[in-house]
């Protein structure tokens, strides 16, 4: 192997070529991505935002094979999805928390750790650990229900955080949570990203959380499902949540709805 | 308050229905009594008067329809008042059938979890085995009991196991469609995750589907454990037993010692309602260990 081409894998997590993906239905084919070009590089926080139907979450249950590309080529970590996902490559956060409602708080984050197979006082350090990192010490015993649903989607997070995956899948984590929730756990989302330097893939449909979060901003448009425009955020690493009143702030939020106005304009024509 | 509520939310409306229903009891035993008396009175030549007729009509050795406290004098007496080992207590019959029931549940409920696991896991056996499953349960148990009975009885299996057998037919049903369901029963975002973690089926099974199934499994051992009851009693019926419950239900019947009949319909009851409470009570042990909402 070069120095060169080692490099390379050392820093690119995904790369996509002309990846597209056509599901067989029953209506049939409906095309949910097209000519997809995309590489993200380690210690990238890459936002997918798009109006529904733009093949974003497609696209991250690609990475994440949950989901066969049906042209085009993709590598995680320089493998193929499967392998990486057989690697156990990434760690990935549901729309919904999906905690198992048996399982304590404590007992939901060991999951992944029992089916990799650590031993009992590596779960128990590394249990502390991620509950500490989503600030939900002393919640390790209760159940799922009793927590509020901010705090489920924290845990889920705590969960998908506590095996040695360098690649974290959000499919709009913070969705079904209200604004003042969301804007906290945005927050508390950029403090764990610099503490634990993931390389992050966030899906969403909110323009200010796309660019409040993002180093790299990814705009998608619908039918069929493709990329319309890369954002490279000139915005500093530490961002108050003050930020999302400054110019620069409101800049890209506005070339992110140029964007998303682009690809619908073209809805309407066709 | 917690006692008050007791007596006013459980206790008042259950002994009032308990009350009316014996009342209504009462009237069909002097209506229906009645006209064996006026015959024998006709006999004697004479004619008998209502409150003559009255007590007559709830102390009658063969009544048509026993009053309660004669089903209860039989049933203090067939218990209470016998060796638990004796052939005329309740009890050792009770047990009798209770032993078949509890075998025939086991395998079962055994054979129910089985069929459902392999139904949920493969393709082929969910189309070729679920049909035959539904197809059992159409054919009168009354029909294929004797049946049952008596090929077994041919190639030398007699006595408990064919009684077992028959309360097998019928709960394995209720378990492999409720453990079918209960299997199936984990939401897809629940399955993914686990294929995420490159999870294998045997963990996905052990960490996922089963602890899902739970409220389903027990569910159904609900269904399960009363309709095994009922197998082992028809079980009984077919093959001439001399013990059990479902033989005293015959034998009553052969004599016409509708007393008789009454109480073991009695104690078949209280013998099913007891099993119900019994797996109703390890549901909520289950489902209490398992973090569910008081």
């Amino acid at each position: 192997m070069t120095a060169m081409s080692h490099a390379t894998a050392a820093s690119t997590v995904v790369s996509a070529k002309s990846l597209g993906l056509t599901f067989q239905t029953a209506d049939g084919p409906v095309t949910a991505l097209t000519g997809v070009d995309l590489s993200v590089e380690k210690g990238d926080f890459v936002s997918f935002i798009g109006p529904s139907g733009c093949g974003k979450t497609t696209f991250l249950r690609v990475i994440a094979d949950l989901e066969r590309p049906t042209s085009g080529t993709i590598t995680v970590n320089g493998m193929t999805p499967e392998e990486a996902r057989r690697r156990r490559a990434y760690g990935y956060v549901f729309q919904a928390a999906a905690l198992y409602p048996w399982r304590t708080i404590e007992k939901n984050i060991a999951l992944p750790l029992e089916i990799m197979g650590y031993s009992k006082a590596d779960q128990k350090a590394r249990i502390e650990r991620t509950l500490d990192l989503v600030n939900l010490s002393g919640f390790g015993k209760k159940y799922p229900w009793q927590l509020s649903g901010g705090m489920q989607q924290r845990a889920s997070i705590a969960r998908a955080l506590a095996f040695d995956a360098d690649l974290l899948l959000m499919d709009e984590p913070f969705g079904a949570l209200d604004e003042i929730v969301r804007d906290h756990l945005n927050e508390q989302l950029l403090k764990l990203w610099a503490a634990t330097r993931k390389t992050i893939c966030f899906v969403t449909h909110s323009i200010p959380e796309a660019v409040y979060l993002s180093t790299k901003i990814v705009v998608m448009s619908p039918r069929p499902g493709r990329v319309t425009d890369v954002i490279e955020s000139p915005l500093p690493k530490e961002r108050p949540l003050g930020i999302r009143e400054t110019p620069q702030f409101l800049e890209i939020a506005h070339r992110v709805r140029e964007g998303l106005r682009a690809g619908h304009s073209y809805e309407e024509h066709a | 308050m917690g006692k008050a509520s007791f007596l006013r939310d459980r206790l008042l409306p259950i002994g009032t229905v308990l009350v009316a229903l014996v009342a209504v009891w009462y009237v069909f035993v002097v209506v229906l009594n009645a006209p064996f008396e006026r015959d024998q009175a006709a006999r004697a030549g004479g004619t008998i008067g209502f409150m003559e007729l009255l007590p007559k009509t709830m102390a009658q050795e063969r009544p048509v329809l026993p009053a309660p406290h004669q089903v209860f004098a039989e049933l203090w007496d067939t218990t209470v008042n016998k060796a638990v080992t004796s052939r005329r207590s309740l009890v050792y019959h009770a047990w009798i059938t209770l032993s078949a029931t509890l075998l025939g549940f086991a395998m079962g409920a055994a054979l129910g979890i089985l069929l459902a696991i392999a139904i949920v896991h493969n393709r082929a056996m969910d189309r070729s085995l679920m049909p035959w499953v539904i197809a059992s349960q159409t054919i009168p148990i009354l029909a294929i009991a004797p049946m049952i009975i008596v090929v077994l009885n041919a190639v030398g299996i007699s006595g408990l196991m064919p009684k077992a057998l028959i309360s097998t037919y019928l709960s394995f049903f209720p378990v492999v469609v409720g453990m079918v369901k209960g299997l199936r029963s984990p939401e897809q975002i629940q399955l993914d995750l686990m294929h995420t973690y490159n999870a294998s089926s045997a963990q996905t099974f052990w960490k996922l589907r089963w602890p899902a199934s739970m409220p389903y499994l027990f569910t159904s051992l609900k269904v399960a454990i009363a309709i095994s009851l009922v197998g082992a009693i028809v079980g009984e019926l077919p093959t001439g037993a001399v013990a059990g419950l479902g033989a005293r239900l015959l034998a009553g019947s052969y004599y016409g010692q509708t007393v008789q009949i009454w109480a073991a319909l009695f104690m078949a009851a209280a013998v099913a309602a007891l099993l119900v409470i019994v797996v109703g009570f390890a549901h909520s042990l289950v489902l209490k260990r398992m973090g569910a909402r008081a």
